[in-house]
């Protein structure tokens, strides 16, 4: 675990696996790098209508308060969830978008944005069903947060045995394309091609 | 005794809290579950209702609150281990029940999961607003055991202590879960069995001949059997002599309903759950429970970094109240802080202890989401000025 | 209560035994019942057939919830339970659950059956839950003084319907089969020898079964309206009984004091809860499929 203490939001339209998504970067850091992680999710009339959201909180020490207000990291997968939730993102913080669902422009200054398509990777798998493990492949390779290994295991832990190899393959689609995201972002930008760590919040 | 390893499921999970609650009770050896659906607490026997056909066991979801928490107890004297798992509203209907368990000496648990009341109130958000009706809500006098765990995995391990206390005590166990600590997803560390301790019943080595139901040994609490057995018992909720035979005078409903209250006081004293830190030099201690107290954990690190001599006192076991620790305490100290999730409850057993000797002030919130930190730290501050 | 002074044919010999005492706690008696009161009857028809039956009784249960009839479990020498208002049917269900070699009978009355307890009722009925439901009818919360009941009849006077009931009553044996029950019989305390014959069947079959008796209340029920003693009542019953087994339920209502149409109404073979709960899982889980072992084996 590299981090003191890091918010995360996911949030989408229920039946997207949203929950999925923040139990396996949950069990990444918990299960298997040693940390602390707290999840919780939205329940209730605001978790109806289909809309969903879960919140991580992942730390190198015991965590108290598990709520996120402000969060370090927002992932959304859906415009009413991008809408709702990227203004309350932690200036500086990174918000991932699944690209071709979302369009953002309403955010705290310095964030930075990264979008990946999801959906379209996960149909390439024949399934669309993996977009959020696509998406988590992608968060693994944007925060650098976690080590890949950790995240595979975690996806592996998270999922029926006959599906851990199409979830894997979703995994690497995600990790792959933010990878070469972040290469040509550092060629273009800073010129190091380093992964962008959320740090601020420790 | 050791856990029966068919229930234990060994490892390292990431689990909410009503999940390893379930675990809980299957590690403690709950074969037999009895509910009724509600928010937030139905995941307890949803995960019940998947584990135990493959364990080897019965749910039952009854048609409504007061069934269940009567199956559960029906079941007990089949020579089950058994629970039931509700919330606010259904609750409140099993308080007959509490009563039924405390008076025939059952030992059984019932799961709460806290939610805002009253009435329907807020079903999916948290409050600690049941720990009086916990231990006051059914009709006269008797005593029950009720623990707060603050984190999944002390929804596990409490789970297990709560079978085993029941078992002991011969009581009604209470698991007082709230609704974040019951949603929030940790890890959870199953041990295996062997390292897990499981209390047997206490069952009479007596033969039926020379064997009285309610006879209490030098702990003040009976031995017990199952139906079945030969020894033709009979139970009853109306005020009983050793024999369990209905006595309806002045000296045995004295005899009998001091009593329930009197084997309980181990563990108002001595064997008290609690978590502290930093009592030594404390000035003002915060008294707090089950979600509250990681709140007012992160409240009194940030007191500390004032240079404020604050120290915790975290009830695990809030029932029995353990009286003699705070009165010793309120000897020593300027103030008691006691932030909950209710207009003011636990409190008002601070009170009581401290007897006038510190201050005790209450940091109330009525529900639907926890204390922000700085609240329970302004009256930190504030208590010590 | 009015006495009754019934003349002994014979002598008793001063050593004499009932011989259903070993089915009693002859250490309780005497009871709580009144004179005339048809309680004691049904006691004494149950003891019969459990003798008859040959059931063996350290393996039988009796569950009582709150009431006259409720205090049949305290004086029956079997493992007995003396519940809450209303709930026997649900804490049978747990004994019988944890402890299927058991043989569950409950044991109460009518307010408690079917006004506090109608809903534990009819879903015990629906899951065939194997358990012997007597229920001794009385019309009337008897216990309590004699109130209104969701049994008594119209036009009853009672302690809480002053001026005559006028709410309809439920017909027991209609709704018994209408909610699943294998078993289904009504009789009177008059009917001993049925009774005693209903209850030894209900013995040995499975499932839901249920029997309504209708007894005498002479100290509430029939006094408040004029209707004599446990005497005259035995009369009545005698005299506005009829036989009729296999009748269709929804013609056996009762009313104050017309046609009581008594019998087996039911007697059916539908799958029982163990039996529909092992099928299920099996079908659904197979070889993992762990049947019930609820009893805590090494503790
Ligand atoms: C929860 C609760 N409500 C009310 C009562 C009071 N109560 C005791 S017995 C009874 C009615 C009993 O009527 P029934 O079941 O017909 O029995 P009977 O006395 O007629 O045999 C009532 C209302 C109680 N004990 N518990
Ligand atoms: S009050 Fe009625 S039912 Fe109760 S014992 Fe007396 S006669 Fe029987
Ligand atoms: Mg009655």
């Amino acid at each position: 675990m590299r981090q003191l203490l890091t918010e995360i939001r996911i949030a989408g339209f229920g039946g997207q696996g949203v929950i999925l998504a923040a139990a396996v970067i949950g069990k990444a850091a918990a299960l298997f790098e040693g940390g602390y992680a707290t999840m919780t999710q939205s329940f209730g009339p605001e978790a109806r209508g289909g809309s969903s959201s879960a919140q991580v909180i992942l730390s190198s020490e015991p965590i108290l308060y598990p709520y996120v207000a402000h969060p370090d990291v927002l992932v959304v997968m859906s415009q009413e969830a991008a809408t709702r939730f990227a203004p309350e993102l932690k200036p500086g913080g990174i918000l991932i978008t699944e690209r071709e669902l979302v369009r953002v422009d309403n955010y705290p200054p310095g964030v930075r944005v990264y979008g990946v398509p999801a959906t379209r990777l996960a149909e390439e798998l024949g399934r669309k069903v993996v977009l959020n493990i696509v998406m988590t492949g992608f968060f693994g390779a944007i925060t650098g947060l976690l080590e890949a290994e950790s995240l595979r295991r975690a996806v592996a832990d998270s999922v029926p045995p006959a599906m851990q190899k199409l979830n894997l393959q979703a995994f690497e689609k995600g990790y792959e394309y933010g990878s070469n995201l972040m290469l040509q972002m550092g060629a273009n930008g800073n010129g190091n091609g380093d992964p962008v760590l959320a740090l601020e919040s420790a | 005794m050791h856990a029966d390893p068919k229930g234990v499921l060994t490892g390292v999970h990431f689990l909410d809290g009503d999940h390893a609650c379930c675990e809980g009770t299957l590690a403690a050896g709950a074969r037999f579950s009895a509910g009724y659906p509600i928010t937030p607490s139905t995941e307890v026997v949803e995960r019940f209702a998947s584990r135990i056909p493959t364990v080897g066991g019965i749910f039952i979801q009854m048609e409504d609150e007061l069934a269940a928490s009567i199956a559960i107890q029906g079941a007990v004297w089949g020579g089950a281990k058994a629970f039931t798992v509700t919330s606010g509203p259904g609750f409140s209907l099993m308080m007959e029940h509490l009563g039924y368990a405390a008076m025939t000496e059952t030992p059984c648990v019932f799961v709460n999961v806290q939610r805002g009341g009253p009435s329907t109130g807020l079903p999916t958000l948290p409050a600690q607003a049941d720990m009086m009706q916990a231990r006051w809500g059914s009709h006269g006098d008797y005593g029950i055991i009720a623990l707060c765990p603050n984190s999944p995995q002390e929804c596990f391990d409490l789970t297990v202590t709560a079978f085993n206390l029941a078992e002991e005590f011969r009581v009604p166990v209470m698991m007082m879960l709230d609704e974040c600590v019951g949603h929030m997803t940790e890890k959870v560390v199953i041990p295996e069995a062997e390292r897990i301790q499981v209390t047997p019943r206490r069952y009479t080595k007596r033969q039926p001949a020379d064997f009285r139901l309610y006879e209490p040994l030098a702990d003040q609490v009976p031995d017990m059997v199952r139906a079945g057995e030969g020894y033709r018992f009979h139970v009853t909720g109306l005020t009983h002599d050793d024999r369990g035979y209905p006595s309806m005078n002045v000296e045995t409903q004295d005899r009998h309903v001091r009593r329930l209250q009197d084997k309980l006081k181990p563990l108002a004293n001595g064997r008290a759950l609690s978590e502290t830190e930093n009592l030594e030099d404390a000035e003002v201690v915060v008294v707090s429970y089950g979600i509250t107290s990681r709140v007012a954990q992160r409240a009194l690190q940030l007191a500390r970094q004032q240079g404020i001599r604050a120290g915790k006192f975290r009830l695990i076991s809030a029932w029995p109240f353990p009286e003699a620790r705070i009165a010793e305490l309120a000897g020593r100290v300027k103030a008691f802080v006691v932030p909950e999730l209710n207009l003011g409850q636990m409190v008002h057993e601070v009170a009581r202890a401290a007897a006038g000797k510190a201050k005790v002030m209450p940091v109330t919130h009525a529900g639907g989401g926890v204390h922000p930190p700085e609240t329970i730290l302004n009256a930190i501050v504030e208590a010590v000025r | 209560m009015n006495e009754t002074t019934l003349e002994v044919p014979y002598e008793i010999p001063v050593d004499a035994h009932n011989p259903v005492e070993p089915f009693l706690r002859m250490d309780r008696m005497p009871h709580i019942w009144c004179p005339g009161c048809g309680i004691g009857t049904t006691v004494n028809c149950f003891t019969r057939a459990l003798l008859d039956s040959k059931a063996d009784l350290d393996k039988v249960a009796i569950v009582s919830g709150i009431g006259c009839t409720g205090r049949v479990a305290g004086y029956a020498s079997l493992d007995s339970f003396h519940t809450t208002h209303g709930r026997a049917i649900p804490f049978a269900t747990g004994l019988k659950l944890a402890n299927p070699e058991l043989q569950v009978v409950v044991y109460s009355g009518d307010g408690d059956l079917f006004a506090i307890g109608g809903n534990h009722f009819i879903h015990a009925a629906r899951r065939n839950m194997d358990l012997k439901v007597i229920c001794v009818n009385n019309l009337t919360y008897a216990m309590t003084g004699g109130q209104t009941a969701p049994t008594t009849p119209s036009h009853v006077i009672s302690a809480t319907s002053p001026y005559g009931v006028f709410e309809p009553a439920f017909n027991l044996v209609a709704l018994a089969e209408a909610a699943g029950a294998s078993y289904v019989a009504r009789w009177t305390t008059y009917h001993v020898k049925q009774l005693a014959r209903s209850m030894e069947e209900v013995l040995k079959k499975k499932g839901f079964c249920f029997i309504e008796v209708l007894s005498p209340c002479p100290t509430l029920y029939q006094r408040r309206n004029k209707m004599g003693d446990g005497l005259d009542t035995m009369k009545f019953y005698k005299q506005a009984s009829k036989v009729r087994h296999g009748a269709p339920t929804s013609e056996c209502a009762l009313t104050k004091s017309g046609e009581i149409v008594v019998g087996k109404f039911v007697d059916r073979d539908r799958p029982g809860y163990f039996e529909l709960l092992n099928a299920q899982m099996t079908e659904t889980l197979g070889e993992r499929y762990a049947e019930p072992e609820v009893v805590c084996g090494n503790c």
